[in-house]
C-alpha cells in the first residue's frame, strides 16, 4: 500500500463531495447533501425554476424554514406580520414548498425556528456533509465537521434544480486554541478575540478548522457558537471535527441514522478529522489563558476588545475607517465601555439563542431584576429551544426578571420583522453583526456573549460577568 | 439570465471606505422582496443625503453629476457580511456594471459575477492612485477592460489586474452556470447511485 498524504477534515469532505473536477480552471461540481431555506433568499430562486420549468432534484435533500422576517412578539396566539411585503414572502415560501414537495417548518410549526438552530436540533446536520443556505451563518453547521457554507439567491436555484454548486476549492486556515478557557469566558468571547485578531477579511478565500484543547472542551452550542462567526473573519466556512460530544448530541435526534446504520455512520464520521501532518495553508494559534469576556465598540465584528480595556484610538490604527465607527457608536478613543448606560439588551440569534445559552443567562438573571431603563429581549432559537426553556423554568426566571420571552425567530439580530433598536440607542447584542443599522436605523449594536448580557442587563450599563459571585458562571462554559 | 459583460468606459463614483457590508448596500428591511427588480432606490439607503445638502456630507450617489455613472471605486473588503443577492440587484439596478476594490469579500463576489457585475481587485498603490486621480477629477471617464484586463483613465491612469479565469469566462460569455450544471445531469445521477459519500436525505 502507498501511504496516502494526510489530508485535513475539509479536504475530505471536500473530496468527497466531487461530482466532476473542474478542468482548465473551471471549478469542481460539488454535491450537496443538505439544502436549508429560508424565506428571505429563496422567492427569485423558485422564480429560476419557475421560468425554466424546471423541477427540485432532491426535495428530500431540502427543508424550509421561516425565522427572518417572521415576528416574534406575541407568545402563544397567531402573530401579526409586519406588513404586507414580509406576509406575501412567507406566503411565498408556503406555495414554493407545497408546489415542490419541500418539507417546511411553517409559523405554528412546533419544529419551526432559526435556520441553523433546527438543522442540527432535527439531526439533519451530520459530520462529513455538505450542507448550503441563501445565509452567510451557514457556516454554524460546520460545528459537527460538515463543510457548510452560504451562497447567494442564484446558487440557491441551482442547488434547488441540480442539487449540486460550481465551487473553486477554497484554502484551508486552522486556528489551535490551546488550554483552558478562564471562567466567566465564553465560546463566544473566543470567537470574537479571533476574529478581532484576523480582522474581518483575515479569513477571506479560506475554510477554518478551529482545533485545540480548548476547542474540544466546548459543548455543542459553545462550538455551533464559534463556527456561526467564521463568516464575520472572512471565512465562508468553519469545522471543528466531530468526537464523543458531537456523537452524544446527535445520537436519538430524529434526522439522524438510527440503529445499525447509526453504527456505521459512527464509524465513517470517526475518519473525518485531519490527519497528523495534513498541511493548512495557514495557521494561527491561541493560548485561550490569555482571553478575557469580549465586547466590540465599533462597526465591525473585529472591532473588539476585553470587555475592560481602553478603546482603541485611531491614530494607531488606519485612521478614516476607525473614526468613523467611534463617531457612529457615540464612543471616544480611550473611554473604557464598563458602565456605559445600555437601553436594550437582546440576548438570542443563531449565534447564542440555544438551551445552553439560555441557562447562562439564567444563571445570572435568577432572582435579578432588570435594570429601570433597560429593556431585555430573550429570543429563543427554535419553538424546540422555547418548549424546553419553559419546561425547565428558564422562561420564568426571565419573565420575573421582567424581561419579554418571545416567540422564536432571528428577531432584533437583522431588525427586518418588527423588533428593532431605536437609533442612538445602545444595544447589547448576543448575536453577530454590529454593522451599522443592523438592528435599527442609527441604533449602535455592542457584541457580546450571554453572560455578559445577562449580567449588562440587570446593571443596566455594561458589565463584567467576572465581577458577579463565580459561582454563577463557573458551571456554565457555554 | 446572465448577460455578456462588455468593456465599459463611463464615469465612476467614489466611495473610499473599506469594509463596506452588505447591510450599507441594502439594508435588511428592504429584504421582503419576492423580486429582484427595483432594488436600486434601496441601494445604500442609510447613507443617502437630500441632493441639496452641503457638498461636503453629501453622500457620493447623491451627487446629482453621478447620473449615468457605471462604476463604483471602494476600498478593501467590499461586501463583506451577508449572502444577500440583492446587494449586487441593487447595485446593478442602479446602474452599476463594475465595482473596483482592493478586495472582495467572497459570496459577494460570486453573486456579482452571476448577475453580470464584474468586481476588479487593483493592487493597494493603484487603488491609491485611481482614488486620487477621482478626487482631483469626479467626471474623468473611466475605462474597464475585461478583454485586455486593465482599467485606464484616459492616459493618466493604468493598471492590469487578474480574474479567475472561470468568473471572466462566464462574464465574458454570459455562461449560464445553471445550463452548465443541469448539463451534469448524468454525472449527477451517477455520483447519487454511488450512495457511498454520506447520509443525509430525510427517512
Ligand atoms: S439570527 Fe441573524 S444571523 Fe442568524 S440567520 Fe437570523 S438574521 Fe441571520
Amino acid at each position: 500500500m502507498s501511504t496516502a498524504r494526510p489530508r485535513t477534515m475539509f479536504e475530505k469532505v471536500w473530496e468527497a463531495h466531487v461530482v466532476e473536477r473542474g478542468t482548465s480552471g473551471a471549478p469542481d461540481v460539488l454535491y450537496v447533501d443538505l439544502h436549508l431555506v429560508h424565506e428571505v433568499t429563496s422567492p427569485q430562486a423558485f422564480t429560476l425554476l419557475a421560468e425554466r420549468g424546471l423541477p427540485v432534484r432532491r426535495p428530500d435533500r431540502t427543508l424550509a424554514t421561516m425565522d427572518h422576517s417572521t415576528p416574534t412578539w406575541i407568545s402563544g396566539t397567531p402573530m401579526p406580520v409586519i406588513d404586507g411585503a414580509a406576509a406575501t414572502q412567507l406566503g411565498a415560501l408556503e406555495a414554493n414548498c407545497a408546489r415542490h414537495n419541500i418539507p417546511l417548518h411553517g409559523m405554528g410549526d412546533a419544529q419551526r425556528g432559526i435556520v441553523h438552530v433546527i438543522g442540527p436540533e432535527l439531526g439533519r446536520t451530520q459530520p462529513g456533509m455538505t450542507i448550503v443556505c441563501g445565509d452567510s451563518h451557514t457556516s454554524t453547521h460546520g460545528a459537527f465537521g460538515a463543510l457548510a457554507f452560504g451562497i447567494g439567491t442564484s446558487e440557491v436555484g441551482h442547488v434547488l434544480a441540480t442539487q449540486c454548486l460550481l465551487q473553486q476549492r477554497p484554502r484551508t486556515m486552522a486556528v489551535t486554541v490551546n488550554g483552558a478557557l478562564p471562567a466567566g469566558v465564553t465560546a463566544k468571547d473566543l470567537i470574537l478575540a479571533i476574529i478581532a485578531r484576523i480582522g474581518v477579511a483575515g479569513g477571506t478565500g479560506h475554510v477554518i478548522e478551529y482545533r485545540g484543547e480548548a476547542i474540544r472542551a466546548l459543548d455543542m452550542a459553545g462550538r455551533m457558537t464559534v463556527c456561526n462567526m467564521s463568516i464575520e473573519g472572512g471565512a465562508r466556512a468553519g469545522m471543528i471535527a466531530p468526537d464523543e460530544t458531537t456523537f452524544a448530541y446527535l445520537v436519538g435526534r430524529p434526522g439522524a441514522p438510527q440503529g445499525a446504520a447509526w453504527e456505521a455512520a459512527v464509524a465513517s464520521w470517526r475518519t473525518l478529522p485531519s490527519d497528523a501532518g495534513a498541511r493548512f495553508d495557514r495557521e494561527i494559534v491561541i493560548e485561550a489563558e490569555t482571553l478575557a469576556p469580549m465586547i466590540t465598540w465599533g462597526t465591525t465584528p473585529a472591532m473588539g476588545i476585553p470587555i475592560d480595556a481602553p478603546i482603541p484610538d485611531p491614530t494607531a490604527t488606519d485612521g478614516a475607517q476607525h473614526a468613523r465607527a467611534i463617531a457612529y457608536m457615540g464612543l471616544t478613543p480611550g473611554q473604557r465601555l464598563l458602565g456605559q448606560r445600555v437601553q436594550t439588551v437582546f440576548i438570542g440569534s443563531c449565534t447564542n439563542s440555544r438551551m445552553e445559552d439560555l441557562r447562562a443567562a439564567a444563571t445570572v438573571l435568577r432572582g435579578q431584576r432588570v435594570a429601570s431603563g433597560t429593556r431585555l429581549l430573550v429570543v429563543p432559537g427554535s419553538q424546540q429551544v422555547k418548549v424546553a426553556a419553559e419546561r425547565e423554568g428558564l422562561a420564568d426566571v426571565f419573565r420575573a426578571a421582567g424581561a419579554e420571552w418571545r416567540e422564536s425567530g432571528c428577531s432584533m439580530c437583522i431588525a427586518m420583522n418588527g423588533d428593532r433598536g431605536a437609533a442612538g440607542e445602545y444595544i447589547v447584542s448576543t448575536s453577530n453583526r454590529n454593522f451599522e443599522g443592523r438592528q435599527g436605523k442609527g441604533a449602535r449594536t455592542l457584541l457580546a456573549s450571554p453572560l455578559t448580557a445577562a449580567a449588562t442587563a440587570v446593571a443596566g450599563v455594561i458589565t463584567d460577568p467576572r465581577s458577579l459571585t463565580p459561582s454563577t458562571f463557573t458551571a456554565h462554559a457555554a | 439570465m446572465m448577460h455578456a459583460f462588455t468593456d465599459c468606459t463611463a464615469r465612476a463614483v467614489l466611495l473610499p471606505r473599506d469594509d463596506v457590508d452588505t447591510d450599507q448596500i441594502i439594508p435588511a428591511r428592504f429584504l421582503t422582496t419576492t423580486v429582484r427588480s427595483g432594488l436600486g432606490r434601496a441601494l445604500f439607503a442609510d447613507w443617502r443625503t437630500l441632493p441639496d445638502a452641503p457638498a461636503e456630507s453629501r453622500f457620493a450617489l447623491d451627487d446629482p453629476g453621478v447620473q449615468g455613472a457605471q462604476i463604483l471605486v471602494a476600498g478593501r473588503n467590499f461586501g463583506c457580511g451577508s449572502s444577500r443577492e440583492h446587494a449586487p440587484w441593487a447595485l446593478t439596478d442602479w446602474g452599476f456594471r463594475v465595482v473596483i476594490g482592493a478586495s472582495f469579500a467572497d459570496i459577494f463576489r460570486n453573486n456579482a459575477h452571476k448577475n453580470g457585475l464584474l468586481t476588479v481587485a487593483l493592487h493597494e498603490e493603484g487603488l491609491a492612485t485611481l482614488h486620487r486621480l477621482l478626487r482631483e477629477t469626479p467626471r474623468a471617464a473611466v475605462t474597464v477592460s475585461l478583454r485586455e484586463q486593465y482599467v485606464t483613465v484616459g492616459a493618466r491612469f493604468r493598471a492590469n489586474f487578474t480574474i479567475d479565469p472561470f468568473a471572466r469566462r462566464c462574464l465574458f460569455d454570459g455562461v449560464d452556470e445553471l445550463g452548465y450544471l443541469l448539463a451534469r445531469a448524468p454525472a449527477i445521477a451517477a455520483f447519487e447511485a454511488r450512495g457511498a459519500w454520506t447520509t443525509g436525505a430525510a427517512a
